[in-house]
């Protein structure tokens, strides 16, 4: 069973991550998904999250506890969120948008800069997809085949070859982290 | 009875992540409701989002009406005039539409309500779960009547019990509730559609014989009467006072007995065929772990862990809450040690459970007041503490 979170601001594209990844792993990846956003009056702008567990067998807990992956696309929303990753857990964060702490206990981190290779290609809006590609790619959660299947219908028509190119783009450039061993 | 299979116009087959909400809505459309009528109210506001994106194009209508109060009785005319139909809502939402249930319950009207709970009392907690509403939903309106209530435990069973609920609300002639909870209603996870040749529908159960010789309330065979559709040309009368077989107000004691009388007998007579449970390792247990909704399925994450602790733990989700199970409960009673009973709320149906099961084995209750599911780690303890 993996936890994990994704985290931004209102408007980065955040909740559309966690339904992207929870619709490819559990209709094409062979898992159970369960996803979960926050809801009230603190979601609304500021910090926004959205949680997925992703397992083998049926998930019976709703929510997540301690989470093993943190992706964080803004500064406020690591500050909030990254003293619940588990100590030897997985950060990834948009390297121009958050400065990390020094790192804590065996958290592995990685970054990528999601907004600005977004906004090399048109439009900065696609940023939470090249985050989700580079997560894709440096997690191993599941194919990038698998993960691109859960894009459509889940941004506009209009948009969807855009998003998936950024897609591409984030998930090479994971390659190449991994690749690299930073 | 008559079955049917479903309208395919109105069932989405495939596989789709989707959250509860949606899945009440689109399991509605497949048992073939045709309307709805509604005030958006949080946590149940997709639900009806998703009825008005969707009920147009299979030639329904979606009315969001002024009010509560207004929501069930545009409902109850909706299916007097043919329709199948259905309203969602939560909360003070909830108690608004109280009034015309009882309506609905004495002019022996099917329909369907959904609960999306969240914690109260009044306006409590918005955007967080709860399971609070379930004796509201068993007593909420004045007088001695029954209904049908349902718990699903997931998007999924937000669209299988939605069906199950109106082919029931069919049969029995009944409001029947889908009480579901905020936590399910936000929460995305696989929902399967299957093809509509594949959903068995209960059909209203039409009047057909001679126009001079309807009677709206003189019960048939299975002791349910027969519905006509306003406009078909048949003269009937309906109301909420007590009435005779005519479906005129006759206010004596004699008429109030038979009527009510009714209401009861239909649904308690027929207990055995609506229950719907789903039991595990019972026959050896001596801790029986009961729950309903979300809880069920925090509670085998409980039972999981007491089982690798050595307790024989069986357990029982009420899929029906209401009629609650008694004769599976007293049955079980004599076999095991304890039953615990965790809910979100301050310890509603397990109240039911105590009085059946009276001395006959000790009944835990482990209460939970809202806004989140329990810790399994506190039912948990309430099993270790039952099986010492």
């Amino acid at each position: 069973m993996t936890e994990i979170r994704f985290s931004g601001f209102g408007g980065q594209g955040i909740i559309r991550c966690a339904l992207i990844a929870g619709k490819a792993l559990s209709l094409y990846g062979n898992k159970f998904a369960t996803m979960n956003q926050s809801f009230g009056p603190e979601a609304r702008g500021s910090a926004c999250s959205s949680q997925l567990i992703v397992s083998d067998d049926r998930v019976l807990y709703p929510y997540i506890t301690v989470p093993e992956i943190l992706v964080s696309m803004s500064q406020e929303a690591y500050d909030k969120y990254e003293s619940d990753l588990k100590d030897d857990g997985l950060l990834i964060i948009d390297q121009d948008l958050v400065k990390p702490k020094p790192p804590r206990g065996k958290i592995k981190s990685y970054s990528v800069p999601a907004t600005r290779f977004a906004e090399d290609l048109g439009n900065r809006i696609t940023a939470n997809l090249v985050m989700m590609g580079f997560f894709t790619a440096v997690t191993k959660i599941t194919t990038s085949e698998v993960m691109k299947k859960g894009v459509p219908g889940l941004v506009p028509d209009r948009f969807l070859k855009l998003n998936l190119k950024a897609f591409d783009k984030g998930y090479e450039y994971g390659v190449e982290t991994l690749k690299k061993g930073t | 009875m008559k079955k049917s299979k479903a309208d395919p116009k109105g069932v989405l087959t495939g596989s789709h992540f989707m959250d509860g909400d949606f899945a009440l809505a689109e399991g509605a459309l497949a048992a073939g409701c045709r309307y709805f009528g509604g005030y958006p109210i949080t946590p149940s506001t997709e639900t009806a989002e998703r009825f008005s994106e969707r009920i147009p194009y299979v030639g329904g209508v979606f009315i969001q009406m002024e009010d509560e109060l207004g929501s069930i009785a545009s409902l109850i005319g909706a299916v007097w005039g043919g329709k199948k139909a259905m309203t969602v809502t939560s909360g003070p939402g909830f108690s608004l539409m109280m009034e015309n249930i009882g309506l609905a319950c004495m002019m022996e009207t099917p329909l369907v309500i959904a609960n999306v709970q969240r914690g109260g009392p009044s306006t409590g907690l918005p955007t967080l779960t709860g399971q609070q509403d379930m004796m509201q939903a068993r007593w909420g309106s004045h007088g001695d009547y029954e209904i049908i209530a349902l718990s699903p435990d997931s998007p999924q069973e937000c669209f299988d019990l939605t069906i199950e609920a109106f082919n029931l609300s069919e049969i029995y002639r009944v409001p029947v509730f889908v009480m579901t909870d905020e936590c399910i209603g936000h929460m995305h996870e696989k929902v399967v559609i299957p093809p509509a040749e594949e959903i068995e529908l209960v059909e209203r159960k039409w009047y057909k014989g001679p126009k001079n010789k309807y009677l709206p309330y003189k019960n048939d065979t299975d002791g349910i009467p027969f519905m006509v559709k306003v406009g078909d040309g048949y003269r009937f009368h309906t109301t909420g006072l007590t009435r005779d077989e005519r479906g005129y107000p006759l206010l004596n004691a004699e008429c109030q007995a038979t009527c009510v009388s009714h209401l009861i007998d239909k649904i308690k007579d027929n207990a055995d065929k609506i229950i719907h449970l789903e039991e595990t390792d019972i026959d050896n247990a001596e801790i029986l772990v009961m729950s309903y909704g979300i809880t069920s399925r925090v509670s085998i994450k409980a039972v999981q862990e007491a089982k690798k602790a050595g307790i024989k733990v069986g357990t029982m989700q009420l899929k029906t809450v209401w009629p609650f199970p008694e004769k599976r409960i007293k049955e079980l009673a004599g076999k095991v040690k304890a039953i615990v009973f965790p809910e979100i709320n301050a310890g509603q149906v397990v109240l039911e459970a105590e009085r059946v099961v009276g001395d006959k084995c000790e009944v835990v209750s482990v209460p939970h007041y809202g806004g989140w599911v329990h810790d399994p780690k506190v039912i948990l303890n309430a099993i270790k503490e039952a099986a010492k």
